[in-house]
């Protein structure tokens, strides 16, 4: 068994670990990082709940391991916010009502994030083809499609 | 769900990784893009000793054209087709099929050449590949060999891939002018694996006839499947109704799905003919120039 020394930047701030090879990504944010907004779901890469950046692209931290993280840059919802103001995407959630348990919402933003800097100006239907990795079980998905419109429209307009 | 324990090994290049393969043999696996790999790994279902974690050798992700050919290297991720305008232009059949794979988060982590060594017959890529007379470059300790996609799918997640080689490389002859393919996969939802689907690359002569066709299936059978006779029928003749009827006899007759809980045999069956009419018929109208 390998334990490896590793080294990730998790929200602009260097993070350092002692891990187990087969340690996935979504436990050492959550137990060894105790960044726990990263939720798991259904551990089998179908809800998206564990999506986080990973050098700038969203990808579910449930199927991959925290050693290919080495030296890497993670955003995970604790990041969006910058000297306490929330990021648009996290406003559009609150303005239009994106969420109602929350469960999925942290994933559903940093998957919506990764959306919009592909497509700042994406119609509904891409919105719904660019979350579809990640599952909502408590809102039918249209407030959430407004949540990412309205963000969209408050990042052309400079609000980030 | 925890994986079981093995040794993580990231060599910078391709003549390291081979050396690691040929030191631990079957104890080892490639890792690219994981999205087969370590779910099968947590599932217990894949427990390798050591992984060799490819995503470091550097170099291995370009999609170009060179010499009428086009090379995906190793590590092109699925998302890298989705955003290629040289894949949008020249392989409308290979988008089709990348827009379709998983789900966009899935898919910045997914290979095609993963996806191809997987050797599920599930993965949509296969298929496409197939209709599309690909070629795979293997490098190993003996070096490198060359081997047609027809011959590399041998038997349910069994490739020719000997367990010292890596898949390197994915070459595709440029389709001459006046061809058109089209992708067509019916699923229960979105980001799932197929029901079934399938694969066409069709050139037209100057006549409009067909000169060419390739055709894969999908989920069909316990290996990907080129339909051949389908293939051979459609030389020559002009794309009807009738014609493109009788292809999809063809290519259901070469199918030999099972009744799992996505669907009854017979259902993927009927279904294999349907997409095949629909999906030749959308490859012609691409190849005079439609969308
Ligand atoms: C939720 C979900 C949905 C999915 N839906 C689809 C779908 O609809 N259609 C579809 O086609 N796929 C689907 N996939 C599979 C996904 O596309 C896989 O990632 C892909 O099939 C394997 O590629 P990979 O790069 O992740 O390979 P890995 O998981 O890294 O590897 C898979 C296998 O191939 C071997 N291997 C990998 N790369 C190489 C190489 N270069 N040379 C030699 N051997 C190699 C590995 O050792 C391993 O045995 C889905 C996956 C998930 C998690
Ligand atoms: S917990 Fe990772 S996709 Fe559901
Ligand atoms: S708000 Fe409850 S799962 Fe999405």
């Amino acid at each position: 068994m390998s334990t490896h020394a590793i080294t990730v930047t998790l929200n602009g701030e260097e993070r350092t670990g002692e891990v187990e090879a087969r340690l996935l990504l979504v436990h050492f944010i959550r137990d060894h990082l105790r960044a726990t907004g990263t939720h798991i779901g259904c551990d089998t890469t179908s809800c998206g709940a564990c999506t986080i950046m990973l050098d700038g692209l969203p990808v579910k931290s449930c199927t991959l391991f925290a050693v290919q993280a080495n030296g890497c840059a993670i955003k995970t919802v604790e990041g969006l916010a910058t000297n306490g103001e929330v990021h648009p995407i996290q406003e559009g959630f609150m303005e239009c009502h994106g969420l109602q348990c929350g469960f999925c919402t942290p994933g559903m933003m940093l998957a919506a994030l990764g959306l919009l800097e592909r497509n700042p100006n994406p119609t509904a239907e891409e919105i719904r083809w660019g979350i579809s990795g990640n599952l909502c079980r408590c809102t039918g998905y249209q407030n959430i499609v407004k949540s990412v419109q309205y963000a969209a429209a408050k990042m052309a307009a400079g609000g980030k | 769900m925890i994986p079981g324990s093995f040794e993580y090994h990231t060599p910078s290049s391709i003549s390291d990784a081979v050396a690691l393969l040929q030191q631990y043999g079957e104890e080892a696996k490639i890792l690219s893009g994981g999205h087969s790999l370590v779910p099968m790994m947590k599932l217990r279902i894949a427990e390798p000793e050591h992984i060799v974690d490819i995503n470091g050798i550097a170099g291995l992700d370009y999609i170009k054209e060179e010499g009428g050919v086009l090379k995906i290297g190793a590590l092109v991720r699925e998302s890298d087709l989705e955003h290629s305008d040289l894949i949008a232009s020249k392989f409308p059949i290979i988008a089709d099929a990348a827009k379709l794979i998983a789900d966009p988060l899935v898919r910045n982590r997914a290979t095609v050449a993963g996806n191809l060594a997987h050797g599920d017959p599930a993965n949509d890529h296969p298929a496409v590949m197939l209709a599309l007379g690909a070629e795979v470059v293997l490098t190993g300790g003996s070096g490198e060999r060359v081997v047609p996609i027809s011959e590399f799918f041998v038997d349910l997640l069994e490739t020719a891939l000997k367990p010292d080689e890596i898949l390197t490389e994915v070459r595709i002859p440029m389709p001459p002018a006046n061809s058109g393919g089209a992708y067509f996969k019916i699923e229960r939802r979105v980001g799932d694996f197929a029901i079934i689907a399938v694969a066409a690359q069709v050139t037209l002569d100057a006549s409009g006839n067909c000169a060419s066709a390739g055709i894969g299936l999908t989920n069909s059978g316990p290996t990907p499947i080129k339909v051949t006779a389908a293939e051979a029928y459609l030389a020559g003749k002009a794309l009807d109704d009738a014609t493109l009827s009788e292809a999809g006899n063809l290519a259901e007759a070469a199918s030999d799905p099972t009744s799992d809980t996505r669907a009854p045999a017979e259902y993927k069956k009927a279904m294999v003919k349907q997409m095949t009419i629909r999906a030749l018929r959308r490859a012609a109208e691409r190849a005079k120039g439609g969308n």
